[in-house]
Parts: C-alpha cells; structure tokens; sequence
C-alpha cells in the first residue's frame, strides 16, 4: 500500500481485515509507513496521513508519534492542512503535553488572520484543548475578537472565553463589559454564546451577579421577542422559536433571580407568559416549560406562580412519553425539599413509577419515594417500598435497602413495625445491606424488651427456612443465644404457638456452623450463641460440651480460639460460666459513626499546617479503633488520625497533623525531651534544628525536632516537611507552633513517629521552610543515621 | 458542559469520538466499552437518559442516548445542560449530517470522519453549544469546504468536476413525448431476391 493513499482507501483495507490480529498487523504497518512519511522533510501527502493516524486513534491505537506533526501541520498556509493539523491538535494533544505551547503562537497568528474560517479553527482548537498558560497569552486577543463586526467569529470568541474563564477564573473581569455589549446583537448565535459566557462568569464570581442583574430587562425582552413572534423558519424546532436559546436564558435568569426579589419580580411575568403559553406537545417544548418551572421554584415568586410550576410538574408526570416522566421527576427531587406538601399530592403516581419496566424511571422513582415517606403515610409507603425491593434491579437493591432502613428509623410507628420491616428487608435482600446493620439491628430488638419473645421466635422461623442471607443468619443467632430461653417456653401472644425443643434449637445453630454458606463471621456468632444456650437450656448441656470441644480444632482460627476458650470455660470456669453468659444488657445508642463526626474537624484545623495545600486525612482506620475502644466503656473517643506516608520522590510528601485529644494517646504525644544526645542537623544562617530520639524499639522510633533561633528577628511560618523511604511509616505529630522567637528566647518542637522493619533503611529527608527578615526560604536537609537514646 | 459525543454501531465499534475532557488514550477506549455496555442494554422504549459509568464521572454526568437503525448517538453531559435539550441537539445533528451527506448511512460516517469532525465542530465548542442552526451550520462547513477545495489545485479537479456535475441544473427531460397523431405511411418495399 503506497503511503500516500488516501484515507478511505486505508479505511477499506483495515475494514477488510478478518481477525484482529490481522486488523493489527495492517494498522502497525500504516503507522511504520506513516511515521516514516513524518520524518522526511516535505511531502504532499502530509493531510492525508495525518487524517490516517486520527482514524487510527480513533481505533485505539498509539498515535502520539503523530504530535509534531500536527504542529507543522498548523503552521503551514494552506488550509487544508490547518484543517487538519487542528483536528489533530484537539484529539492528540491535551494541556500535559510539552508540544500544545508551541502551537500558541500559531493560534495567535492564525486569530488575527484575515480568513474567518482559519480565525475560526484557531478559536475551536483554543477552546477545546487550551491549556492555562496559552489562555492566559490569547486572552487579550479573544477580548479583541468579542468585539469583531462578524458575528461568525463572535459567537466562536465568545464560548473561547467561557473556556479562558473556566481555566483561569480570574481573568473573568476582561470579558465582562464585553459580555454586557453582547447582549444587544440580533444574531442567535452570538446571544447564545453570550448567554453562556455570562453564566459562565456569574457562577464564578457572585460580584458578577450584582452587574448583571442590571441586564435582566434587556434579557426579558428578548424572552419576550422570542416567545410572542410568529413562526421564523430559520430558528424553529418543532414549533418552537429557538428553545435552544430560550433555555439557556431562562437558566440564565434562574442565576440572577435567585435570592433577590427586585430581579424575581421583573421576571414574574414572563415567566407565566411562557408558562402558559408554550406548547408541550413535542419535547422542544417540553424542554422550554421544565426549564421555567425550574426557575420559578428557584426564585422568589409569587406562590400563584409556585403552584402554576407545580401543577405543569404533575401534568408531565402522567405524560406517556418516559421522557417527559423521567426529567418531571428529576425537578420534583429539586423541589421536594422546599415544596414537600405540593409533591406530596403526586404521590401516588410517582408511586406506581416504580413499577415501571425503565430502569432509569425506576431509579428517580425510588429516590423521590424516599424523599416523600413521611409519618403520615409510613405504613403503607413501606409496604410499596418493601414490594419493590422485591423486585427492583440488583443495582438498585442496595440503595434502597439503606433508604427503607432510614426511613424505618425515622419514622417507625411502633417497635414491633420496625424490626418486622428490618426482618423483611434482611429476608427479602439481605445480601445488599450494609455492614452496620446487624449491630444496628441488634441493639433495636435489645432496646425493645418486651418484644423479645416475638423476635426470637420470628427469627428462629426464618433460620430454619433459609440460612443463605448472611446479616439474617447472623442477627438470628444472636437472639437466639441471648433469648433462647424465651424460644423454648413456647408462648408468645402474637404469633401462633410453636413447640420448639431444645434438639431443634442446637440442630439449626449447628446447621449454620457446618454450612458452607456461612462466612466465618457467622460461624462465630453461631457458636457463640450455642455456648450461651449451655446457662439457659437444661437437657443438652453434653450436647454443647462436645460441639464447643470439636471445633477447637477448627482450622479457622477465629473459630479454634472461641472454642478454645469457651472449653475453658467449662472446665475450669464452670463456676463463673452462669456469670459470663447471662443477658446482655441494653446497648447504648450513641456508638459508632455519630461522634467522629463534626466535633472532630474544628480541633483539626486549628493544629494544621498554615500551607493550606496539606493534608488529606484518612477517617476510615479512626472509625475502627473508636468502635473498639468504645465497647470498653470509653465515653471520649479519641481522634486518632493517620496518614500513612510512604514516599521515593523526596519532595513529594504532604505531612499532616494528628490530632492528640485522648489520654491514650498523650502517652505518645507529650513527650519531655529526655537526657537523650540530641544531634544538630541543620544550621544555617542563625536557624539550628536538632534532632533526638527516644523510645526505640527493633521497628519503631519517635523522634524530636527542636528548632531554635540566634538571629535577631523572629521567624515566622516555620513549617517541617519530612520523607522517608518506602519501608518506612511516617506519623508527625502537630509542632508546638510556628514562630522562633529571635535570640534563643524559645524553640519550636515537633514528634515525628517512624515505624519501619529493618533499621538499616532509616533515613529521612526534611525541608524546612520559613520567614526570616520578610524573605521566604527554603531549606532541605538529609539525615541518614539516628542517634540512640541514652537507655536503649 | 458537555463531557464527551461518542457515535458507536451495534456492536460497539466507534465510529466518532470526542472528548472535552482530557483523557489518556486508554481511558477513552474503556470509556467507549463501558458506555456501549450500558447502552445496548436498554431496551428500544424506555426512555433515552442513563447515569454515567464509573468512568466518567459516575452519576453526576447522564448519558443522552438517541439510537438510530444501526448506530449509537451518545452525548455525556453533567447537570449543568437540559436533557432535554441535548435531546434535541442529537436530532438536529443528525438531520445537519442528513443534509451534508444526502441520505446518510454508517458508511458515510466510516468514511469521512474528518467531514463529520468538522460538522461537529460548528455545532459544539469547547463542550458548549453554539450553534444550533442547520441551515447555518451547513453554510459555513460548505464555505469550509470551497476553501479546500479551492488550494487542492489540480489534484482536485476530478473532485471538481464531480460536484460541477452536481450542482448542474440540467433541464427537466419530459417523460412523455406526445407529438399527436401521426399517421405515416410505410411504402411498399419491394422484395429483393
């Protein structure tokens, strides 16, 4: 194939191949051909292969060989190739690759060029692919073309400048006399793209609202013009005049409306004008009614208005088109928060969504349903909510679960309703619940006493008809274990008598521990409720004894250690066996979760770093220490706040603070410095750091940095960073603070906790940095030995 | 802002990709499996919105779906655009590329990737909307076109003469030629022998 074929004709070649790896084999060579056509210095055919590799890429195949080229390609003067070279630009290069700054002063020739159509593809490729810097060089002539005689150009300058916005926010101010002047052209394009650049710009910089709110009449008017004109055949849509445009200005006028009852009112108006007089029976006119009734339930209107908006939301909702249905339900998501009562009225519709065969209708129709379940209409929400569940798509399952669990919460009539719903949703999607809910649910039926009987016997029917759903499992023989005496009395008011035997009882628990569906974790509940039935039954006690002893031979250790220890228990503990296993007591509520929660993050930032880019902390390791600890009867969980560093790169490491709140930790944190040798590690220009290490152990240190100051001014900002080897685990505590005061009146220290596995590999490498006499410096030091402390 | 336009057939091919985002070159091949993946699932009369994948920026983006006989229209926006004007934007995308290609098929879209590229690129910018006018857009991608043209030289003159064929207006050729009743009369040939 020769090399200067043309595209189709490689485009038929590679279609023709049968297998992939023939398809491959036709592609490598093209490219070894094409790359070879690249190097030589001038050829004819340089569109043609450069629009080969696009399709090539398009494919998937590595086409970076092809950069250069389309910055040659840019800068030849033919348009053809521009074209081209700038599709080129858009797909091959992006704002990380070295090559796009050397096409910026080719988009700089080409926008004062005196062709519109090449000033047009500058503007495109500047749009699409700009990157920060090149913005920043074009911006003065974007502003220059904004205000061109063509309107072809304008309306191209005018998204550019969305695009330099969006980049570089504050150069906003350099658009926006323009964007007002904008506003008068004739020519919907040009008023499209000034719509979007004051959008742009007000959502940016809320000063920009204050002057722009002036432009709402102007705005109103050309609503109105486009509203009450006749049919312009060149704009229509269906019977609409330009919807594009009028959606973009109503979203527009959303902006400025909002809060601000002067910009409301004028609008007021024209928003019922639309409202009633556009015709929804195409989408185009849909799409124009949605975007009203969005805005007026975003500004302050009448509430004539606000019921007009709701009413249209209701009629879209019985609409056939699934649509219209699915984006009526999106906006009443919007508004349900303000306007609850009025979507309440559609309750029944959105309902009856969820039965619809859509999947995505289906999905706003859950999540709307969730919103709207209130204390009124509980009972029987539920009860459509628990049928959908049972049929709803597994990707779905999960979140309902979670939200039928809050609602229960929230709203649950009476103790009863609320655990047979959890039991329910356990039955019916067990798999698709999350982790908490068997402790959750564990602590509910312990709260409500009274309903023990009921509970256990529930449970013990659920187990015996299926063990698959794990969390049920679980939570059933919990209860079991605790209530096992109450299961086997038999009675209970309000559910139909079951004789159970104790045989029966330890066959289902065993059933679970010998299953292979069970997790393990299951298997240890199972067996720790068997041993608890050993104080509360009376025949089969043996029966218990050799199960508890078999499975200390489990090759699950989890397992072997219960059994271990629970054997112990009856051998030479039997006296307190009564003891250890009686009734739990009522769990308290305010355990995990809840107190990591916003108390934790004002202390955090008064200890962080004063560079604002630090930090990222991970909370999830803290939840799980705070449960443990809790169970332990702490009332004050500590904020223990990790962030493991491991880091190569020297200067790649953010250090960040934990937070010292808890006695346990102060252990750590308040260290004195000891008599330990303490070593300088940097000194210079009066600013000496000394570095001591306490507490050594074979795979951890903690190390003191104290920084002190013999120049004659204060310094302030002083910040350590430090990095470590890859083996290393890196914890800093908070410094005691960020000035050095001047003359060694006091110092600036800060813990560091190093963990690692070989000694060997301890190095680390620090950098400081710091205001001295008002210049800002930068100091990086690298320790590689560590002294040890006096007493190791 | 709209995140990516993506064109794909039944099987998942991609016939047009582009994105105003950046992506590395095999995120976007991945983000094309994994939206023809959710696309194709959905059956023919529900209704044309999709939460994005994972990959490109999950449910905060929508997936706008149109499917014409054998192809995918796929436009990824985030909350910032109507979905229902998105909605019409594809109809009127396909009807712009209807007219530029008289009766377009797959097979125009195969082949001129570049010619489709350049249509887009009068309709969407930087992610935005800019125009929306067919009749505009087609004035400018045939300017465009004339400009190419006329650099192309003298290899372009075939391609030249094919569309000065075109645009030719031949005169109507009348179906029906009636000229009345003609009686003629046939003279007696003689035989020869």
């Amino acid at each position: 194939m020769s090399p200067s074929v043309c595209l189709q004709e490689m485009i038929r070649v590679i279609r023709g191949a049968r297998t992939q790896g023939e398809e491959r084999g036709v592609i490598q060579r093209e490219c070894a051909a094409i790359r070879a056509q690249f190097r030589q210095a001038d050829n004819g055919g340089r569109s043609h292969n450069l629009a080969k590799l696009l399709y090539v890429h398009m494919l998937g195949y590595p086409a970076h060989f092809g950069q250069m080229e389309c910055v040659r390609l840019i800068a030849s003067s033919k348009y053809s190739e521009k074209r081209i070279g700038y599709l080129g630009a858009m797909m091959l290069l992006d704002e990380k690759q070295d090559a796009s700054l050397l096409i910026t002063n080719s988009i700089k020739n080409d926008l004062s060029h005196s062709s519109q159509h090449v000033q047009s593809l500058a503007l495109c490729t500047l749009a699409c692919m700009g990157s920060a810097e090149m913005c920043r060089d074009l911006a003065p002539e974007i502003e220059r073309l904004l205000k061109a005689s063509n309107s072809y150009i304008k309306k191209k300058a005018a998204l550019c400048a969305v695009h330099i916005v969006r980049k570089i926010p504050e150069l906003g101010e350099m658009f926006t006399p323009s964007a007002h002047s904008l506003l008068s052209e004739k020519n919907h394009g040009v008023l499209h793209g000034a719509v979007i650049l004051i959008t742009e710009l007000c959502e940016r910089n809320p000063d920009n609202l204050k002057q722009f709110r002036k432009s709402v009449p102007e705005l109103v008017q050309i609503m109105k013009n486009l509203v009450t004109s006749g049919y312009s055949p060149e704009h229509n849509v269906a019977g609409i005049s330009d919807p594009f445009l009028q959606v973009r200005i109503l979203r527009l006028l959303r902006i400025l409306g909002r809060n601000n009852d002067a910009a409301s009112d004028a609008m007021n108006d024209l928003l019922a004008q639309v409202a009633t007089n556009t015709d929804s029976s195409k989408t185009a006119g849909s799409a124009v009614l949605y975007e009203t009734v969005l805005t007026i339930m975003d500004i302050r209107s009448e509430s004539g208005l606000r019921v007009l908006a709701v009413n249209i939301l209701g009629r879209f909702l019985l609409n056939n088109d699934r649509n219209i249905r699915y984006i009526s339900m999106t906006s009443l998501q919007k508004i349900v928060q303000t306007d609850h009562t009025a979507v309440q009225r559609h309750r029944g519709t959105i309902v009856d969504c969820l039965k619809d065969q859509d999947a995505s209708v289906k999905r706003r129709a859950l999540e709307l349903s969730l919103a709207l379940v209130s204390a009124a209409n509980i009972r029987s929400m539920m009860k459509e909510l628990l049928l959908f569940l049972s049929t709803c798509p597994p990707e779905l399952r999960s979140h309902a679960a979670s939200g039928i669990f809050n609602a229960a919460e929230r709203y649950a009539p009476s103790q009863r309703w609320h655990i047979d719903t959890i039991l329910h949703v356990l039955v019916t999607a067990g798999g698709d619940v999350r982790d908490e809910t068997v402790p959750n649910l564990i602590q509910l039926i312990t709260a409500a006493s009274e309903l023990h009987c009921y509970t256990v016997h529930k449970l013990y029917r659920a187990l015996i008809s299926d063990i698959v759903q794990q969390s049920l499992v679980q939570v059933a023989c919990w209860c079991i274990g605790e209530y096992g005496d109450l299961l086997l009395k038999g009675e209970c008011e309000e559910i139909t008598p079951m004789q159970v035997t104790e045989d029966d009882v330890l066959d289902a628990l065993e059933t679970v521990l010998q299953s292979h569906m069970s997790t393990p974790t299951s298997r240890g509940f199972a067996l720790t409720a068997i041993m608890k039935l050993s104080t509360r039954i009376t025949n089969n006690v043996d029966r218990i004894r050799s199960v508890v002893s078999i499975y200390g031979s489990c090759i699950d250790v989890e397992l072997q250690q219960r059994a271990v220890e629970y054997n112990a228990l009856f051998k030479k503990y039997d006296h307190m066996r009564a003891a250890v296993l009686e009734r739990m007591p009522v769990i308290d509520r305010n355990s995990s979760g809840q107190t990591n929660g916003d108390p934790s993050v004002e202390p955090m930032k008064e200890f962080n770093q004063p560079k604002p880019v630090q930090g990222v902390l991970i909370q999830e390791p803290a939840n799980q220490v705070c449960d443990l600890l809790d169970l332990l009867g702490d009332s004050n969980p500590p904020l223990l706040v990790t962030n493991d560093h491991t880091s190569t790169a020297p200067n790649s490491t953010n250090s960040t603070s934990s937070n010292v709140q808890d006695n346990l930790l102060d252990l750590l944190g308040g260290l004195e410095p000891t008599p330990a040798p303490s070593v300088t590690v940097f000194e210079k220009g009066g600013l000496s750091l000394k570095l001591q290490c306490d507490q050594q152990t074979e795979t951890s240190t903690t190390v003191t940095f104290t920084a002190s100051n013999s120049t004659q001014s204060d310094i302030t900002g002083f910040n350590l960073q430090a990095a470590v080897p890859k083996s290393v685990q890196l914890q800093m505590k908070a410094p005691s603070g960020d000035l050095i005061p001047a003359q060694g009146c006091g110092t600036v220290t800060q813990t560091v906790l190093l963990s690692y596995t070989n000694k060997a590999n301890l190095k680390m490498r620090v950098r400081l940095s710091y205001s001295s006499q008002g210049t800002a410096c930068q100091d990086m030091v690298q320790i590689d030995s560590f002294p040890s402390p006096a007493w190791s | 802002m709209i995140k990516a336009i993506l064109i794909f057939n039944n099987h998942g091919k991609p016939r047009l990709s582009k994105f105003y985002e950046h992506y590395t070159e095999d995120t976007e091949q991945q983000i094309i499996r994994e939206t023809f993946h959710l696309v194709s699932k959905r059956d023919e009369n529900v209704c044309n919105f999709l939460e994005g994948g994972m990959l490109i920026g999950g449910s905060d983006n929508k997936l706008i779906y149109r499917h014409y006989a054998t192809l995918y229209f796929v436009f990824c926006v985030d909350s910032s655009e109507s979905e229902l004007g998105i909605l019409d934007l594809i109809q009127v995308f396909v009807e712009t590329l209807d007219k530029c290609f008289e009766n377009v098929c797959e097979l125009d879209l195969i082949f001129h990737v570049d010619k489709v590229h350049n249509i887009l690129a009068e309709m969407v910018m930087g992610g935005m909307v800019l125009e929306t006018n067919m009749n505009e857009i087609i004035t400018q991608v045939d300017a465009q076109n004339k400009m190419e043209k006329s650099e192309a030289g003298i290899a372009g003159a075939p391609a030249r003469a094919v569309s000065a064929v075109k645009n030719m207006n031949l005169p109507e050729m009348p179906k029906n030629i009636n000229i009345g009743d003609i009686s003629i009369k046939v003279p007696n040939l003689p035989s020869f022998k």
